[in-house]
């Protein structure tokens, strides 16, 4: 039985939303290996929390950055969706927000902090640099788009974007979260090194049992 | 202007250099260029040099013809701020400054191959994108020649290994954008500041030079994003002027009417990042509420409201709007009446007041010696405004003060900058109502090309003084480009101003340095 559905975000109907083919090829994906009623269930309601509070880890390198400020004060005011809660530290946020150019110097540093960051998390590259290197395609020393280091859920073209593009690019991150299976983690996006230590351990453990 | 440059033996350059210091008054180091003249000259360097006392100014230049081993004397002991400058054009071009005491990368990784600048260089191919963490040394090589004509090396140390050193940056909310400062600690007080650039070293310059001149506008916005008006002003006057182009007098009013609404636009942002930093908030609302009315203006009239791509070769890319002008009367109405809310809030406030009156002072000589143009050089008393300096658009035919403050400390800097703000409304007072009829372009050939020569042409941005350096070959593209960063100078200085202060104020007196990373990397 297929129990993940449409995603919906208020105010805006499905159909206005753009690549609605991607999203529902990850629900057939998703219900294609079964669902269950309860942990279903559970995870709406985490889903619909998760997804209004996602908080954004403050990370801007240029013009971005900039559009970024405005966001958050009055007049578009991010606040409105939960994202209002701009973290400074890697640890505490769920989503890091590439605003502006990547340069080879900088990258280890972004892989870094995004290594910082607690599962379950998001990327979303905004702005035209990030997406494919922009403007800067043919220097030397700029990462020709973000995906080639780190798994990007959403792009948000522009240079810069406007507002009103991150605001959209956002809610398209809110649609995925809220389709996710959050139990169980299928989500992960990164091999658990625990989980492989500890099935290292374990057949160690059996081996050593086995010659005794 | 073009520039007539005059050539230096480097055996002799020092010594000319000590000579025009003292005996001319050149104590404004404008420009280090670095240049690659390929077969004729191999590999040389540009000095700009301006006297603060007299006006007066000189261009020299120096090559060597070795490009295995280029050496030039160091001239970082007449001006502090060829220290960093020496370091950039080692970092592009591999030209070694002897008895310059630290000679390290400035932008790019330590272990990066290669000299990019170069016109022989192929740095991509060298240096594939790597993903280990950067190596940072903690000491540095001397070059020096000896007595029989070797080339000696000394090892320099910057941080000691019993030094506390603490990493403020790269990913750091207060230091605008990635700038990162490794800062040596005695207790709470800051003993040493060693700032690592290059986060966001694009390689706009070296781009620019397989570009076409109108192709060159478009990377302008990008360098410093708050005065992306005045920026891409000051290349099309350059260019404008090499080729002789005249422009219309409605071009020069519609441009120095928004140079100046850019720099209300930024002097805006830089009051909110400050208040910011030092901890408040209320205030950063405040000033976003004025901003979003004048990003309106700008949205109106070119659809962008932070990359603008305005000025071209010969005007502007369209015309004014009707209602431009009512737009403008209304948010200067706004903004007068709201300006004291700003004071109120902030400016003299008992708390902002003792987190910057008195710290980081910076003296008046040091900051001609680290060039610190704009309103922090006119924080410490120093008249450097490039508009009442070397006039153009229409800043000769308009009234203004220059905001001079003696006290140059962290206060005087931000009151500065409020004022600046004042003065800019009262020069778009003079302009808006007389705005003549006339064509927003001039008809130009559609390929444009500059005679050869070097020329330069500096802008009063928001933060200091933008020269555009264009070195010309008679052909479509620039042979060598190179822009003056206003906020390079500024991030030199922070070592000298907060040698003494806390590591809380760091962040408070680079609040009202107010310096933009990118336009710093390029």
């Amino acid at each position: 039985m297929a129990l993940i559905g449409k995603p919906k975000i208020k105010s805006i109907p499905y159909e206005d939303f753009k690549d609605n083919e991607s999203l529902e090829k990850m629900i057939n994906e998703l219900n294609a290996h079964g669902t269950n009623v309860i942990v279903t269930s559970l995870d709406k309601l985490i889903n619909w929390g998760r997804s209004n509070s996602l908080w954004p880890l403050t990370f801007g390198t240029s013009c971005c950055a900039i559009e970024l400020m405005a966001l958050g004060a009055a007049r578009f005011d991010m606040a409105r969706f939960g994202f209002e809660v701009t973290r400074t530290s890697p640890r505490q946020a769920d989503v890091i927000l590439v605003c502006g150019t990547i340069t080879n110097k900088m990258a280890p540093v972004l892989k870094r902090l995004y290594d910082q960051m607690a599962e379950p998390k998001y990327v979303v590259a905004i702005g035209g640099c990030t997406c494919t290197g922009g403007p800067f395609t043919k220097s030397y020393h700029v990462v020709k788009g973000v995906d080639k280091i780190l798994p990007v859920d959403v792009y948000v073209p522009g240079c810069p974007p406007r507002p009103e593009a991150f605001l959209y690019g956002m809610m398209q991150l809110q649609r995925k979260v809220k389709i996710e299976n959050y139990l169980g983690t299928v989500n992960r996006k990164e091999k658990d090194p625990y989980k492989e230590e500890a099935k290292q351990l374990k057949k160690e453990i059996f081996n050593q049992e086995e010659k005794a | 202007m073009t520039l007539d440059i005059k050539t230096v033996a480097s055996s002799e350059l020092h010594d000319e250099m000590m000579r025009l210091k003292q005996e001319r008054q050149m104590d404004f180091l404008v420009n280090l260029i670095g240049m690659d003249w390929g077969e004729e000259g191999c590999l040389g360097v540009i000095y700009m040099l301006e006297s603060s006392k007299t006006g007066e100014t000189a261009e020299i230049k120096t090559s060597t013809m070795d490009r295995e081993h280029p050496y030039l004397p160091s001239v970082s002991d007449i001006w502090q701020i060829a220290n960093i400058y020496e370091r950039e054009v080692y970092d592009f071009y591999g030209i070694i400054f002897l008895n310059h005491p630290d000679m390290r990368r400035l932008f790019l990784r330590e272990d990066w191959q290669g000299f990019p600048f170069r016109k022989d260089a192929q740095p991509e191919e060298e240096n594939p994108l790597r993903m280990d963490n950067e190596p940072l040394a903690d000491t540095t090589k001397e070059y020096f020649l000896n007595s029989d004509g070797s080339i000696g090396v000394k090892e320099n140390v910057i941080f000691a290994p019993e030094d506390y050193v603490i990493n403020v940056g790269p990913q750091h909310p207060s230091t605008h954008g990635v700038l990162h400062m490794r800062t040596r600690l005695d207790g709470e007080t800051v003993t040493r500041i060693d700032p690592v650039l290059g986060y966001i070293h694009r390689g706009i310059e070296k781009i620019s030079e397989s570009l076409t001149y109108p192709q060159t506008l478009a990377l302008t916005d990008r360098l410093d994003y708050l005065s992306a008006m005045q920026n891409r002003h000051a290349l099309c006057m350059c260019i404008e002027k090499a080729i002789g182009l005249e422009i219309t007098p409605r071009v020069q009013y519609i441009r120095t009417i928004m140079d100046e609404l850019q720099r209300i636009d930024s002097h805006l942002l830089y009051y909110g990042a400050l208040v910011m930093d030092v901890g408040a908030l209320t205030a950063f609302f405040y000033v976003f509420r004025e901003r979003e009315m004048l990003l309106k203006i700008f949205e109106d009239n070119f659809g962008g409201r932070l990359i603008m791509n305005y000025n071209t070769i010969g005007g502007v890319m369209y015309d004014i709007r009707p209602d431009f002008v009512k737009q403008v009367k209304e948010f200067e109405k706004a903004l007068r009446k709201r300006f004291h809310e700003y004071q109120d809030i902030y400016s003299t406030n008992v708390i902002a007041l003792n987190r910057m009156v008195g710290v980081g002072t910076l003296s008046r000589e040091d900051a001609i010696s680290f060039g610190c143009a704009g309103p922090v050089g006119r924080a410490c008393g120093w008249h450097n405004d490039i508009r009442k300096r070397h006039p153009y658009a229409l800043y000769d035919q308009v009234e203004f003060k220059e905001t001079i403050r003696e006290e140059g400390d962290s206060n005087a800097r931000h009151l500065n900058r409020m004022d600046e703000m004042l003065e800019s409304l009262n020069i778009i007072d003079q302009l808006i109502d007389n705005i003549p009829e006339g064509d927003f372009q001039t008809k130009r050939k559609p390929i444009v090309k500059l005679p050869e020569g070097s020329f330069y042409q500096a802008v009063e941005s928001s933060r200091g003084e933008f020269g555009v350096f264009i070195e010309s070959k008679g052909d479509k593209s620039p042979y060598r480009l190179h822009y003056r960063s206003n906020g390079l100078p500024l991030v030199a200085a922070m070592d000298t101003a907060c040698r003494g202060a806390k590591i809380a104020d760091l962040i408070a007196i680079g609040g009202t340095m107010d310096f933009v990373i990118p336009d710093i990397d390029r």
